[in-house]
């Protein structure tokens, strides 16, 4: 999967607007003006840039990027799965369905020290109501016997976004 | 804190709900927000600055697709619960790290390394293991089914809570 990175190849200037709208658009009347000033593109082109990574995938979502602790979203509970592999591709969608689940991945095995395969992320506003969620979802996709365990997170030493230019 | 729900207006709300995703690629694009939400131009920029001097609002832009931007995986150890802070703040000045999370488990601090391609990638967990004098789970994305940040706002249930 990391190959496709080789594939979208940017110029200079593409690379020093990737660095900038990782940090936040300007809150100005014409950002796009404004970031097209400092990488020395002009407003057509660094809009058309933009276009082009959001129809590419590179950008998934272009918007708000809201912070949640703030917001009272304080639990946030890792959810992890050992699903057998003729399965996971399956139960990775359904569970990708469902409102609560905000992310989805499959990741590999390390035996014998991680025997789970399947992570989820479910977000809310307190513990007992991410269990509540849980405890839905085993039941809607009848999951009792699939072996899972919940990692709540207690503390957030770092939580903003992937910079990878600019380090 | 606990109260800064109630700081934000309906108004607000809509902007959070109708803009997480979105963002119009035009000219003049916080006008045509303010256009779509009845406000003016300027409304909406004093509403979004307001939205990040509350720390709602962290920034607007774009969130990269990891797998695409460069190379980027999910990575945990297990330390003695004494010395989670100070692995904590280790891991945190490592090139690359991002979503550093104390969990409760063996595996106690999990996050987020990315680097410029598989090579540095590897290089930096290397560098960071032997600084932690322990193993580091490394759990790259196989296969994702739902790899979108933004997620509906649950303003009734944050209400309550």
């Amino acid at each position: 999967m990391n190959q496709v990175a080789q594939l979208c190849m940017d110029t200079e200037a593409e690379q020093r607007l990737r660095a900038l709208i990782e940090k936040g658009l300007p809150l100005t009347p014409r950002p796009w003006l404004t970031l097209a000033e400092q990488c020395g593109m002009d407003e057509t082109e660094v809009m058309a840039t933009v276009e082009r990574w959001q129809s590419e995938g590179l950008i998934k979502r272009l918007g708000l990027v809201v912070k949640h602790r703030p917001l009272g979203i304080r639990a946030n509970a890792m959810v992890v799965w050992d699903v057998p592999d003729a399965w996971i591709s399956e139960l990775g969608r359904c569970l990708a369905e469902e409102p609560a689940v905000t992310l989805c991945y499959r990741r590999p095995r390390r035996l014998p020290d991680w025997p789970f395969n399947l992570f989820c992320m479910i977000h809310g506003s307190a513990r007992e109501r991410v269990l509540q969620e849980l405890d839905a979802i085993v039941r809607r996709h009848e999951l009792d016997a699939i072996p899972r365990q919940v990692l709540f997170s207690t503390h957030a030493y770092r939580q903003h976004g992937a910079r990878y230019i600019s380090e | 804190m606990p109260h800064l729900i109630h700081q934000l207006d309906t108004l607000d709300r809509r902007l959070i709900d109708t803009y997480q995703r979105g963002f119009p690629v035009c000219e003049r694009p916080y006008a045509a927000m303010a256009d779509e939400l009845g406000m003016t131009e300027s409304e909406m920029l004093a509403r979004l600055e307001r939205l990040q001097t509350l720390g709602v609002l962290s920034r607007v832009g774009p969130v990269f697709e990891h797998t695409r931007a460069g190379a980027s995986l999910l990575a945990a150890v297990a330390v003695p619960k004494n010395e989670q802070e100070a692995c904590a703040e280790l891991i945190n000045r490592a090139p690359g790290v991002n979503h550093n999370y104390a969990r409760e488990h063996d595996y106690n601090l999990w996050f987020v390394m990315t680097a410029a391609d598989e090579e540095q990638l590897g290089r930096r967990l290397d560098h960071l293991e032997a600084e932690l004098d322990r193993s580091i789970l490394r759990l790259p994305m196989l296969e994702g089914f739902h790899i979108d940040l933004s997620f509906p706002i649950p303003w009734q249930e944050l209400e309550n809570a």
